[in-house]
């Protein structure tokens, strides 16, 4: 199945943003990335690299960041690890992530995941 | 122009002004940013510092590499994943160096810009530190060619870096987390474009 990881400046909104999809996904494998290795506000090269293989499979893994340097150093992880199935998805990380674990629980492919995720750039809430 | 133990010194140097200016950076990040530039840069140069007495002897490149990994693992910021590419690429561009020319600091600051504009998607005129560097190693270059003198070419670099942190002032910003502030950062100097420019001060002063 998909995993998905969830980078965030914040600890907090990483792991609640987790728990928030697995309401509807329990089954989707995800991991949290979010702040500093203290906790503090940031974002950590190690704790995305430990997220990455704590829940990596040959199904791959979406990864969605909140901004600035969650994105710049989930880049620079995904260098480092070179050639695994692996995808950044451009997306609110809230709504992309509970419409990417829906359709991974459901057993969709990396690519329909990715674009589940995209999904919640344009999908009206009212 | 200077070598690998010179470099550890300057790198000590410019860590010892980080943690100086740690305050400042953070007010300026405070008004357009998220405000942890001066804290962030002075965490990532505090594990730089700790990790410079195990490169005693090392090459250039090696040094330089080994700055840039450590501040993509501590910085925890945007300047950890900008200034940890340059300082990586400029390590590429130093690889098996002791010495290091004027010409080869300009390939290296070079390479260091391409990196940044890589990682960042950024460019000129969107008020980030890319506004510091890119005209001041054009002067550096301009000057260097002129005179042929490294001194002179770095008090022209840091002069231009100087005038890139006005120009920031001057400017709305479309790129980074001052970009949610917009039209608001105009009056106020980019952080980035800041600690560069003092990252470049105190090269000048030690060659």
């Amino acid at each position: 199945m998909v995993g998905l990881v969830i980078v965030s400046h914040s600890e907090k909104l990483a792991e609640s943003v987790v728990e928030l999809a697995a309401l509807m996904a329990p089954e989707t494998p995800m991991a949290a990335a979010g702040g500093m290795d203290d906790g503090g506000f940031g974002t950590s090269y190690e704790k995305i690299y430990n997220a990455i293989n704590s829940i990596y499979t040959e199904d791959g893994i979406a990864i969605l960041m909140d901004l600035g340097s969650a994105v710049m150093t989930t880049e620079m992880v995904l260098e480092e690890m070179g050639d695994r199935k692996i995808k950044m998805v451009d997306c609110p990380v809230v709504e992309g992530a509970i419409s990417a674990a829906v359709d991974a629980a459901g057993g969709g492919s990396l690519e329909s995941v990715v674009d589940s995720a995209k999904m919640a750039r344009t999908m009206n809430k009212f | 122009m200077t070598d690998s133990k010179k470099v550890i010194e300057i790198l000590k140097a410019i860590g010892d002004k980080i943690q100086e200016q740690k305050e400042f950076l953070t007010e300026l990040d405070n008004v357009i940013g998220d405000g942890d530039h001066g804290i962030n840069m002075a965490r990532g140069f505090g594990e730089v510092e700790k990790k410079l007495p195990t490169l005693d002897g090392k090459d250039v490149g090696t040094i330089l590499k080994t700055t840039g990994m450590t501040l993509v693992s501590t910085v925890g910021g945007a300047s950890g994943p900008l200034y940890g590419t340059a300082f990586m690429k400029a390590g590429m561009a130093g690889a098996g160096k002791n010495e290091i020319e004027m010409t080869d600091f300009l390939k290296m600051l070079d390479d260091a810009t391409e990196g940044i504009k890589m990682r960042g998607k950024a460019t000129t005129g969107e008020k980030t530190m890319l506004d510091a560097i890119v005209p001041s190693i054009d002067a550096m270059k301009a000057e260097y060619e002129a005179s042929k003198d490294a001194k002179k070419a770095l008090a022209a670099g840091v002069k231009a870096a100087k005038e890139g942190v006005e120009y920031t002032k001057t400017i709305a910003a479309t790129k980074g987390r001052a970009c949610y502030v917009g039209e608001r950062s105009i009056g106020h100097q980019d952080p980035g474009a800041t600690s560069y420019t003092m990252m470049l001060t105190v090269i000048s002063e030690m060659i």
